[in-house]
């Protein structure tokens, strides 16, 4: 990926737009493919690495047409079938052809809640765009038909243009719900049932509301404005907003059933903790787990040094250990607090890491350093306790494991040294086992996952959970897709 | 939200508030703590131990010494103002039982956490032996709320203006080699006392817990940034803590992980203090 600035991208856009404005004859699939693929304009990458502005800015309004002139309308859509909630997505793409921005708006809204959330973060290459026909036939799946991409600029125009209203909500029933967690799964149920005329309380942990929206995902993948646009929304529609609160210590589950009168509870508590590697050092002074990097500089605002009373570390060397999303923040993150040299170090390869391709693209134009089939072995440390470098093993790829991926494989003897002054390590989250611990009865899985069935029922009666407590850390529209579900079996056992 | 119901202040950097906190005050047990902030925006977490709570009133009491930015902040607000954002109560709390003689050891602030604990130590029916130690005389606070619910009370300070001139160790060690010796040892202070206290037991095998003050963000285990090593395996403070063995926790490797932030905070953060 080599970086593009936005004006030539618009004014590629405003040419081939035109000529195709010129022809007289519809559009052949062989025309729609020979259309450009439109790439997403972003700031330039020595600017935004000192900022925390979000890094890519949306298509223009001839770049979404053109985009939209893509899509073959194919009759079985492939497509649909990669999104976990099953957008219309030749739909909504359609409408945009047609210059009918608010239809493609009302489609989207008939799956979800959160297309501007969606757009930016969803993984397309391995959903909807995974299958896409025109990607398909090019023999290149960056050449799919770029939906999330629409999808963010439908949800933009909407917002932007003010025409975002509040949901109907129908006459109270009397009946109480409460949502624990306020990330997207919750965010999801709290709409869905209170449209239904059910009063509705979250309860979130943090001073702030959002989940991972908030505290992970840095501002310059996902403007906090954003999520905080659909909070405004929910309260619009009379849902209560109960920070500060930690379900389970502030008050139990059995308490708020049986004391607090709630009918029904959704669990979204996330998957909130974090996984450390067991190597020697991770202790040391100047080790974070991205968990905290993230929401010091996030949630906290740290990165605001003039503003913000939460310190976090003026490094001049990182290494961020991992290869998914979490780990792509925490590098970039870094890279805008100000790190001289940032290190990304994973045990595969490129193909085999989880990120979504976008963030990596970003995250290399931004300097990251990518260290691939490497692993530390231990953190090392100084005279006085604080991290002074890594000592990491060479890998090499063997036969592929249960996930199906090929399973890396230390290659002895192979040790080397980086000196650094910061390791972040972002391998993963388990759930958190607080709801676990004080609520006897909720069943859980081996890795502590609340279960729960098809309807998002748990194995206590009136008790529902969905979203990362459930799935272990997956994505924002699965969470989503889950938080539908169960708001439509909550409101079925309340209609009863 | 939470309202400042009365402030007092015990000495030159001590002060004591009664906040408005009805579900705290319902839920929380000895040994327990709140986070508090005071700008959702700017502000940073800090934990603080709920040094008493009163149910009826619906008011827990926190007693803090002000030592940096949000500290000497908070200790500049008065009765009537609030307090932007509060949560708790956080942690394990304390397993309270009736063992025989428990050895209550509180060093400068951390006699604050430690009077809810000795209490509860008390009425469940230990003979409790209360040693208390500070710099100096104008340091010593709740002394008259220890008294009350002490068998024994030895005080000390280090510049011997008040009780013995000695470290609170000295004692500790006394008491330790009794016949017979006390069954358990309760020791809140600085990191460094608490290290000390445990290697003052740990010669005579008198179980010994500490209540460990890490640095926190979020309080319920998301962020892993209070994490000690206690018997070489990883705790996180703010949930499997804060009281752990005394004799299994790698303190010096705590005292380092406190210091993270010590240029950050003696740099920026200070020269802003001094301007408000
Ligand atoms: C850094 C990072 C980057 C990511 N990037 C992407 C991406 O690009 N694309 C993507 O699709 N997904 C991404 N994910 C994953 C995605 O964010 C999650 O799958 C999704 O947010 C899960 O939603 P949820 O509603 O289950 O819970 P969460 O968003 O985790 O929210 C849970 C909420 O519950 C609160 N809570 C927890 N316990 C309690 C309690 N006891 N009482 C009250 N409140 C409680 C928490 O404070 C939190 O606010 C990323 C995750 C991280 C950490
Ligand atoms: C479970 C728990 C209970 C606590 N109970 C009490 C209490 O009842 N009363 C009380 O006065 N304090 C208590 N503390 C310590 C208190 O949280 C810190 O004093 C406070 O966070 C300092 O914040 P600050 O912004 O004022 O200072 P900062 O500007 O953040 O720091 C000032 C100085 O204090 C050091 N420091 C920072 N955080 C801590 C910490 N957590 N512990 C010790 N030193 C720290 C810094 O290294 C720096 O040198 C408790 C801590 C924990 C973890
Ligand atoms: S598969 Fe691709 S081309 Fe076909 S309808 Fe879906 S988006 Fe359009
Ligand atoms: S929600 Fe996600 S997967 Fe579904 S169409 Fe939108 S971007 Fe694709
Ligand atoms: S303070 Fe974050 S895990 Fe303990």
């Amino acid at each position: 990926m080599t970086y593009i600035p936005s004006k030539k991208l618009t004014d590629n856009a405003k040419t081939v737009l035109e000529e195709l404005n010129t022809r007289t004859e519809p559009l052949k699939p062989k025309d729609r493919m020979a259309i450009p693929a439109q790439e997403m304009p972003s700031q330039d990458p020595a600017v935004r690495r000192c900022n925390m502005e979000e890094v890519a800015t949306g298509y223009t309004a001839e770049q979404a047409k053109l985009e939209a002139e893509r899509c073959l309308q194919c009759k079985t859509a492939p497509c649909v079938a990669g999104c976990p909630v099953a957008i219309d997505i030749p739909g909504f793409i359609q409408a945009i052809a047609d210059g009918d921005n608010q239809k493609a708006a009302d489609i989207l809204k008939k799956d979800t809640l959160l297309p501007a959330v969606c757009g930016r973060v969803c993984p397309q290459e391995t959903q909807c765009q995974a299958p896409c026909t025109v990607g398909k036939v090019l023999k290149d799946i960056e050449k799919s038909v770029n939906i999330g991409r629409l999808e963010r600029y439908i949800a933009d125009w909407e917002r932007e243009q003010g025409l975002i209203e509040t949901p109907a909500v129908k006459p109270e029933t009397g009946k109480k719900v409460g949502i624990i967690g306020t990330g997207p799964a919750g965010l999801t149920v709290a709409a869905d049932v209170r449209r239904e005329g059910h009063s509705v309380t979250l309860f979130e942990a943090f001073h702030k509301p959002g989940g991972v929206m908030v505290y992970g995902i840095p501002e310059f993948r996902l403007p906090k404005a954003i999520v905080q646009k659909e909070i405004d929304t929910l309260t619009a529609m009379g849902c209560k907003l109960e920070t500060n609160y930690v379900v389970g210590r502030t008050r139990k589950i059995a308490d708020l059933l049986e004391k607090d009168g709630f009918d029904a509870l959704f669990i979204a508590t996330g998957a909130g903790l974090p996984r450390f590697m067991n190597i020697e050092g991770e202790n040391l002074v100047g080790v974070y787990s991205a968990n905290e990097y993230l929401t010091r500089s996030n949630l906290m605002r740290a990165y605001d040094k003039e503003r913000a009373a939460t310190p976090i570390f003026d490094s001049e060397k990182v290494a961020v250990l991992g290869g998914g999303n979490v780990a792509m923040d925490a590098a970039r993150t870094a890279v805008r607090l100000g790190a001289k040299e940032v290190h990304l170090i994973y045990r595969r390869t490129e193909v085999e890491m989880p990120a979504r391709v976008e963030e990596v693209g970003h995250a290399k134009e931004e300097g990251v350093i990518f260290h691939m089939l490497e692993n530390p072995k231990r953190i090392l440390s100084d005279e006085k306790g604080w991290v002074s470098g890594i000592e990491c093993l060479r890998y090499e790829l063997g036969e592929p494991d249960d996930s199906g991926r090929r399973r890396p494989i230390a290659t002895e003897g192979s040790e080397f040294e980086i000196e650094i002054d910061t390791v972040i390590v972002a391998i993963g989250n388990d759930s958190n086992p607080l709801i676990r611990q004080t609520t006897p009865g909720l069943e859980t899985n081996k890795w502590g996952n609340i279960i729960a069935d098809e309807s998002g029922k748990t194995s206590i009666d009136r008790i529902y959970a969905g979203g990362d407590i459930v799935l272990g850390a997956a994505t924002v529209i699965l969470a989503m897709g889950e938080g539908r579900t169960a708001a439509a079996s909550i409101n079925q056992m309340l209609a009863k | 939200m939470s309202r400042i119901l009365e402030k007092k202040q015990l000495s030159e950097t001590v002060f004591q508030m009664r906040l408005d906190a009805p579900l705290i005050a319902n839920e929380r047990k000895a040994g327990q703590f709140i986070i508090l902030q005071l700008c959702e925006d700017y502000g940073e977490r800090i934990p603080l131990t709920i040094a008493d709570a009163d149910p009826d009133e619906g008011s827990i009491t926190i007693i803090f010494q002000a030592v940096g930015q949000t500290t000497k902040e908070l200790a500049k607000m008065n009765a009537g103002d609030d307090v932007a954002a509060l949560v708790g109560p956080l942690g394990t709390p304390t397993h309270i039982e009736n063992v025989g003689t428990v050895v209550c050891v509180g060093g400068g602030i951390g006699v604050a956490p430690l009077h809810p604990i000795a209490k509860a130590m008390k009425n469940a029916g230990n003979k409790v032996i209360i040693i208390m130690g500070a710099r100096n005389k104008e340091l010593m606070i709740l002394e008259d709320k220890m008294r009350a619910i002490a068998d024994e009370l030895i005080i000390c300070t280090d510049d011997g203006s008040y009780g013995r001139k000695c470290l609170v160790t000295e004692p500790l060690k006394e008491l330790c080699e009794q016949e017979p010796k006390p069954e358990l040892a309760v020791a809140i202070g600085p990191p460094i006392m608490m290290k000390f206290c445990a290697e003052t037991t740990r010669p005579y095998e008198v179980s010994t817990q500490v209540s460990l003050n890490t640095i926190m963000v979020d309080g319920t285990g998301m962020c892993g940034g209070c994490r000690v090593t206690v018997g070489g395996e990883t705790k996180f403070v703010c949930v499997d803590g804060p009281e752990f063995d005394g004799h299994l926790v790698d303190f010096d490797n705590m005292i380092n992980r406190l210091g993270s932030y010590k240029k950050q905070e003696a740099g920026t953060h200070r020269c802003r203090l001094d301007a408000i």
